[in-house]
């Protein structure tokens, strides 16, 4: 019997995800304004060291009219570049804390309906229709309006409304997953539920959920900003939305002051659906071979 | 004592078009370093059976004895033992090793999830297992998707020994290989039983592998067992139509022309027919045959069938 073993040097898939994803120039440019905002948030207590709420400047200054001002300010004096710099923490951490939140939770439900289905798959499949058919929108504000409306509750509130989503898309992974024959293996090797849910599944369920993720991220961004323009958000803090909301009446004459956040936040957004689309692109091998 | 033993075993399926009656009162014996084919055409219910003994899919009713134990009795946390004495080898390489996890992940998790040796005497075991299957020691760093499907197959098999079992279920282990990767890994599969001295139930739908591999030959349609003799006996004088069928459909250079041996399509096993569930597609069936479903009895020693007319060649005249 001949044992000659020749093994094919191969890119291992996640290194060819992220070649590919390296490669596509939105992408790039995508995840550059993504760093710099995540770098400018960071820095926001070294660059504007005081409270952005408080009034240092005359009203209604125009960007450019005082050099210390460079984006102006507001009705109430306000210096609008520190609010913008200190905005992007708020739209951030929500952001990114309301998904890691939602996708936690949609991914054990998700997993428990997939994995075991039967009459579990049934409970949990009502459970996140209850979630689905409600208006979300409508749903966090009453969650919130329950809750004070701080960073905590806000960011718990995206999630509770985030979370469906996330959990049909995992169940719909694990029932196809759970069909394959590396399971069938898994279950005949004696291995623990857990363990073949969160060791031999999950993985192979992440592209999808890698990618839903950083759309949900964006939309978590937006949800906040709503909130907050409508006067839901956290009073102490100053968020893009509560900038745009604090603005509208003088939208008219001082139009500068809900334009510039609110490209701030079409930016983000954008920034990170270009992501989502890239990562969607880059992990779908058929895909990508296709372009 | 056989080391497994299956009585009367039926799993049957709830389908939105009625009862899917997959295996359908199958018994069978496997002794200690013995093999046994199991052949049969698609949708007869042969994996399902094997995975039924494998207590991978439950039973519907039945007994499954191995090594004296009722193994459908046992509760899940219960089936620790018998899992690491019977296992399985797949049929697609592809879709059975884990596209994330390296060969060495594969190898080395029913060693820890069992709690076998430390760290240690895992990894040694895991580099004795890949070397005996004929895969060089580098491979344990690699991914699936890097090996051919033979290679894959080599991996497939490891997995399986690597536990130490006694009894190993072969879901059509070459049929999705290239004829000359088939003999490789059968050869394999002759060498591991040997030295680690496995029983095997071989299921195949093809009769020249099961020929080669099997000691004893189950045939099987539509969820039972209809024949059942020593590989040679049934090669040299099949007693079932069916059987005779199945040999007769492979293909001969002596023979000039082809007989088309067997006619029609198999039934669907939610609508299994009256009486002998071959008889609509058998040569010789008489008006018994849709009556009367044969039980499976012995005509010579250690040849049984289950046919009204075991061994005629042509339909007798109706009475």
């Amino acid at each position: 019997m001949t044992t000659a073993i020749e093994i094919a040097p191969q890119p291992e898939v996640s290194g060819r995800a992220l070649r590919a994803f390296l490669r596509n120039p939105a992408a790039m440019l995508a995840s550059g304004f993504l760093v710099f905002v995540t770098a400018v948030a960071f820095a926001a207590p070294l660059i504007y060291p005081e409270d952005p709420l408080s009034m240092v400047a005359r009203p209604f200054l125009w960007p450019g009219q005082n050099p210390q001002f460079p984006l102006g300010s507001d009705s109430l004096g306000r210096d609008v570049a520190a609010g913008l710099v200190w905005g992007s923490r708020i739209s951030l951490i929500i952001g990114i804390a309301a998904m890691a939140l939602g996708v936690s939770i949609g991914v054990v439900i998700g997993a428990t309906a997939g994995y075991f289905g039967g009459r579990i798959d049934d409970g949990l499949v009502r459970l996140v229709e209850i979630f689905q058919t409600t208006p979300s929108f409508l749903m966090l504000i009453v969650l919130v309006a329950i809750a004070e409306p701080r960073v905590e509750s806000i960011t718990v509130g995206i999630a509770l409304v985030t979370w469906p989503t996330i959990a049909r898309l995992v169940r719909a992974e694990f029932r196809s997953l759970r069909e394959k024959d590396f399971v069938t293996a898994a279950r005949g090797l004696g291995y623990g539920h857990l363990r073949i849910i969160f060791i031999e599944i999950l993985p192979n369920a992440l592209p999808p959920i890698i990618v839903t993720s950083s759309v949900i991220v964006a939309s978590a961004i937006l949800m906040e900003s709503a909130l907050s323009f409508m006067g839901l958000g956290d009073p102490n803090r100053i968020s893009w939305g509560s900038m745009i909301g604090a603005n509208r009446e003088t939208l008219r004459t001082t139009w500068y002051l809900t334009a510039v956040p609110g490209v701030a936040i079409v930016l983000t957004v954008l920034a990170l659906n270009m992501i989502g689309d890239a990562l969607n692109d880059a992990l779908n091998p058929r895909l990508s071979a296709e372009r | 004592m056989p080391l497994l033993s299956v009585a009367d075993l039926h799993t049957h399926f709830r389908t939105p078009r009625g009862i899917l009656r997959a295996v359908d009162g199958v018994s069978l014996t496997i002794e200690k370093g013995e093999s046994v084919g199991l052949v049969g055409e698609s949708g007869c219910g042969k994996s399902t059976l094997g995975k039924t003994v494998l207590r991978l899919v439950d039973p519907t009713s039945g007994r499954v004895t191995f090594d004296g134990e009722d193994v459908v009795r046992l509760s899940r946390d219960a089936l620790g033992p018998y899992r690491r004495r019977a296992q399985m080898i797949f049929q697609d390489p592809f879709s059975s090793l884990n596209p994330r996890h390296t060969i060495e992940r594969i190898l080395t998790a029913p060693l820890s999830v069992h709690g076998i040796g430390d760290r240690n005497e895992r990894r040694r075991r895991v580099r004795a297992m890949i070397e005996r299957v004929g895969l060089p020691l580098s491979s344990l760093s690699r991914y699936p998707h890097e090996f051919s499907g033979g290679q894959r197959q080599r991996v497939g098999i490891a997995r399986a020994l690597i536990l130490g079992p006694d009894l190993v279920i072969c879901d059509e282990p070459v049929s999705a290989l290239d004829l000359s990767i088939q003999a490789q890994i059968l050869n394999l599969l002759v060498e591991m039983k040997r030295d680690f001295n496995l029983s095997y139930l071989f299921i195949s739908h093809d009769l020249s592998v099961i020929r080669y591999f099997a000691d004893r030959v189950l045939v099987m349609y539509l969820g039972r067992v209809v024949e059942s003799a020593a590989g040679a006996d049934l090669w040299a004088k099949p007693l079932h139509p069916y059987t005779r069928a199945l040999i007769q459909a492979i293909p001969d250079p002596t023979r000039r022309r082809q007989a088309a041996p067997i006619g029609g399509d198999i039934a669907s096993p939610e609508d299994i027919p009256r009486g002998c569930r071959f008889h609509p597609r058998c040569p010789i069936a008489t008006s018994i045959c849709a009556e009367r479903e044969p039980a499976l009895e012995t005509h010579a020693p250690g040849h049984q069938a289950a046919c009204h007319h075991a061994g005629k060649l042509s339909r007798p005249p109706e009475a």
